[in-house]
Order: C-alpha cells, then structure tokens, then sequence
C-alpha cells in the first residue's frame, strides 16, 4: 500500500469530523473520494498531509508512519496536496510560483525556474509562465495547483476537487493530464464533485458521509450503492430511485 | 544578471562621492542617507521579502552598537572585531526573538507588537545595568586612526558605510536568486501554500529574521563608530525601529534597489524639513509619519515600484 490510513479520527469541539476511517490506496492507483458536502472530505486530506493531526489513528505513506509529522515533512518525503480553495502566491509569477514546488529538490534557482517552465507545458500554461498568478481565471489557478505540487516531484498527489468550478470543456482538459500524472508513476488520491471525472479517472471510489466510510468499489457500481443515493439524497431515497424504472 | 550589472553601476557611481563632494555638510548627507538605506535593507530582508513587519528592530541595532561599545571600553577588544561580533550578536539575537515568536505562530501585528516589547526590554535592561553604562550611556574615546575604526576625515566613514551598501544589496541580490529568497517570498505570500510545497516555514521566518539581525547589528556598530556615543534611547528606543521600517516602505518593499532610493528621498525630506521647520523638535516626526501613510495609501509599491512601472509604459508607448 502506498498509503494506509488505519482507524483515523477527529473532531472540532463536539463535532466529529472524521470518525474511525481505514482504507489504503494502492501504488499507481486513481482513487476517488466522494461525499456530499461537509461529509468530511478536506478534514480527511487535512489529516493526511499533516496540516491537521488525528486524535486517534495511525496514517502510513509507503510502509512510513506519517501520523503527527509536520507538513513540510510529510511533502518532503513525496506525499502532496492542493487545495481545494486555490492558494496562490498572489504577487508572484505563473513560472516563480511553480519554481517554489521545485525547490523541494532542486537547489539551483535556474534549474528551478527552467524545471517550473516544464511542468507549465506540462499542465497547459505554457503561455502564461510571466503572468502573475492573482490575473489567472479559477481554471488557470487549478491547474497552478497542480503544477506546483507536480513541480515537488511526488510520489503521491491528494487532489482537492481540483475540477470544481470549471466548464465541461476545461473539465475535458484536465482529466487527460491527471491520467498522464499517474501513467507517470505518481499514485493519485482526488476529491471530487464532478462524477463524470470521477467515472473517467478513478479506479476505485470510496464514499465518505458524515466523517465515516460507507462504502468502496468501483466508480460505475457507485451509483447503484443504496448507501451513496441515500447519503447524497436522503433517507429513503435508495428505494425510490432503484424501484422506479428510469424515465425517460 | 540585469540587477547584478545594475548594482555594480550604482556602486561605481556612489564611489568618488568623496573627491566630488568637498563639503563635510553634503558628506555627511551621503553617509547618512547611506546609513539608513543600510537599516533599511536589514529590514527588507524581514520584511520586505519575508513578509514579517518588525516593529522592533532596534533590539537587534542596540545590541550591535552595545557589543562594539562594551568590548572596546571593557575589553579592550579590536573594533574592527568588534564590527564582526556586532553581526554575529545582532544575528543571534534576531534568532531567538524570531524563535520564540514565529514558535507560537506570532503573525502580522502581534509579531510586530512582541519585536516592540523586545526592543522595549532591551532598553529598560540597558538602562538598568552598569556594564552598558546604565543611563548615561557609553562614550568611545577620541582616537582618529582607521586602525582604530574612526577616521580623521569623513572620507572614511564614508567608504566604510558604501561598502556595508554593498553587502546589503549583495544579500538582496541573493535572495532574488537563491532557494531561500524563493522560499521567503513563498512564506511572505502564502503560509499553508508554502508548507504544502515542502518550505519549512519556521525554519524560513527565523533565518530571515537572523539575517535581518545581523545585518542590523553591523548597523548598530557603524553608528558607534560615527558618533562615539551610544544611549539605552538612541540604541533600543522605536526612533531607529520606525526608520528602518519607513525607508524601505517608501522606497519599494522586497526589492534590491527600494531602501537605497527610500533613503536618500528621506534625507532630502529630512533635510528640507529641518531648514522649513526650524528648531521645533519632533516636527520632522510628523513629517514622517504623514509620508508613511500616504506612501501606504497611494504608492504601496513604493517609489522602486514607481519608477518601475513609469519606466514600463514609457517602453510601450515607444514600442
């Protein structure tokens, strides 16, 4: 397992946010998860990355026990987030603020700058490397998101919905870039709203509601779960919507 | 390469200052602007790249200038050495302030309200104690060689102070084009986004406010050397805090050239204050803190940043 998260939980005063999840993701793998809103989908990356620490739990990144590493420490060793609210830095250039992701390995500031210029054709902002990263649209400070976090050279990417608020066609756009992401070797962990990129990417879909898992399989078969209609809308909603032929 | 070039000319051109300017009134305006275009670079590294506006500063210029004061009365201690471990104190100092601040995640006023209460501490302890001359303060003796650090003609002081310039703007230079500058900047613009990316942000914050310190307590001893006087006010007290954080505002925040320029606008400022204003004390306070809040309402990039732009449209409507 690339990454196995065993047992982990956590709350905010006496709201529990994540509660008891266990579920690894394999080497090479596209794993989504998905859940409605508040479900605790970014609490979840949160305590993966190291920006939050489990109150109980153990989280291993490639045979390593991460649990209550800094976040800094844990991108060090190839494990990487994005966010789902974009955080750019502002002032600086599409091409300086991919360069601070490759600075992770690379000391030389040419050789991170000229490193930068190739993860931008990489994600398609190629054209925009002198531009400064506050003039992006949401779709261009998505993909900024993701070069820089390609730029670190990880192992392992968590993608916090990083398709939300685009149009179909900038969707269209991305989901051949992820896949190349992992057809490069990186194991890739995504949240995600967009159902028709989750169908497309993912190999395996893990549904959390309420901070807790409940269920995983594969994408096609997750839309047929009783569970997962009835997390997304409602009690009851399973019987109805799989009952009833579907119209037409 | 542009700026390195930019900064070798600047250098040349300030050079001969002394053979071109025969009087000691304008001299003296040279070496003062250069002065505090020097505390304002040491500032710059904090604050205009890293993002974390000190109000404290002095607590890193007082210990250099009461390093080079004690050891050479008490001591006996070369001053040339002394200018070294002015630095090295300065440095330290700005280390444990940052450690103890950035530790408990101290940011924007309360970092700048805490540098206060250090730099505050600092004056009261110096105030207090004997070594350091308590309120009295601490005199140099008179002894005009360069050996001895104080020289017979301005001349001196003034290639003393031009080559400090040089290693303030070398350390800008660098972190334009070094992974920490990167990361500083990183840090400056973007906490979480920089943790995310692997910057140990701590780590960052504290280097930079070591650097800052160093280059403030160098800072600290050239004023010594000048004036052969120091005082718990003159040393610790906000006047020297405010000036390093003004010149740099006013001059372009996070760029190589910025608290050069912000300087010798300043000291024309000052200058034209003191002739305009006469003798009343602290007007010339008034003056500086109207130019601060201006300079932050309507030039937030400062006049480097004025300049820039200016110069860009001037490029386009002639291309």
């Amino acid at each position: 397992m690339m990454l196995d998260v065993q047992d982990v939980s956590r709350s905010f005063g006496g709201l529990r946010a994540v509660a008891h999840v266990t579920f690894g993701v394999a080497e090479g793998e596209i794993a989504a998860l998905i859940g409605p809103n508040g479900a605790g989908k970014t609490t979840l990356f949160s305590l993966i990355s190291g920006f939050l620490h489990p109150d109980s739990g153990r989280i291993r990144f490639d045979g390593r026990d991460i649990t209550g590493l800094e976040a800094h420490a844990i991108a060090a060793l190839g494990l990487v987030r994005t966010f789902q609210i974009t955080q750019p830095f502002g002032h600086l250039t599409v091409c300086e603020n991919i360069a601070v992701g490759a600075h992770l390995r690379l000391r030389s500031r040419n050789a991170a700058l000229s490193h930068a210029a190739r993860i931008a054709e990489r994600v398609g902002l190629g054209n925009r490397l002198d531009q400064p990263a506050d003039s992006l649209t949401v779709a261009g400070r998505k993909r900024l998101e993701l070069a820089r976090a390609l730029a670190t050279a990880p192992r392992m990417l968590l993608l916090d919905e990083v398709m939300a608020g685009l149009n179909p066609r900038e969707i269209d756009e991305i989901v051949p870039i992820i896949r190349a992401i992992r057809d490069g070797g990186v194991t890739v962990l995504l949240t995600e709203h967009v159902m028709r990129a989750v169908m497309q990417l993912s190999d395996r879909a893990l549904v959390l509601n309420d901070g807790q898992l409940i269920a995983e399989r594969a994408p096609r078969d997750i839309a047929q779960d009783p569970r997962v209609i009835e997390a997304y809308l409602g009690a009851g909603a399973a019987r109805r919507v799989l009952e009833e032929p579907a119209h037409a | 390469m542009k700026t390195a070039a930019a900064i070798l000319i600047v250098l040349a051109a300030l050079l001969p200052m002394p053979w071109l300017v025969r009087s000691d009134f304008w001299l003296n305006f040279a070496i003062m602007a250069l002065y505090y275009g020097f505390l304002g670079q040491s500032w710059n590294i904090l604050g205009g790249f890293g993002g974390q506006f000190s109000f404290g500063h002095a607590a890193f210029f007082g210990t250099g200038a009461y390093t080079s004061a004690v050891l050479q009365l008490r001591l006996g201690i070369d001053p040339w050495l002394c200018l070294v471990l002015a630095g090295v104190l300065g440095g330290a100092v700005g280390a444990l302030v940052g450690a103890l601040s950035f530790r408990y995640g101290l940011r924007g006023s309360y970092f700048a309200l805490v540098t206060l209460a250090f730099a505050e501490v600092f004056r009261i302890l110096a105030d207090s104690v004997e070594f350091t001359g308590a309120g009295v303060g601490l005199q140099i003796p008179l002894k005009q060689t360069a050996a001895n650090f104080q020289f017979p003609a301005k001349a001196g002081f003034y290639f003393v102070i031009l080559a400090l310039t040089a290693l303030g703007l070398a350390v800008a230079w660098w972190l334009k084009h070094s992974r920490l500058g990167a990361r500083m900047v990183a840090v400056r613009e973007n906490e979480d986004a920089a943790r995310a990316l692997g910057v140990d942000v701590f780590r960052t914050k504290v280097i930079a406010i070591a650097l800052s310190g160093a280059l403030m307590g160098l800072g600290g001893t050239f004023y010594v050397q000048y004036f052969l006087y120091i005082d718990p006010t003159i040393a610790y007290g906000p006047a020297v805090s405010v000036s390093a954080l003004l010149v740099p505002i006013v001059g372009g925040l996070g760029t190589v050239f910025g608290p050069l320029l912000g300087a010798f606008a300043l000291q024309f400022v000052n200058q034209f204050a003191q002739v305009a204003m006469g003798d009343a004390i602290g007007l010339n306070l008034v003056l500086y803190g109207v130019i601060l809040v201006l300079m932050i309402m309507y030039m937030p990039n400062g006049l480097f940043g004025l300049a820039h732009v200016s110069a860009r449209r001037l490029v386009r409507r002639a291309g």
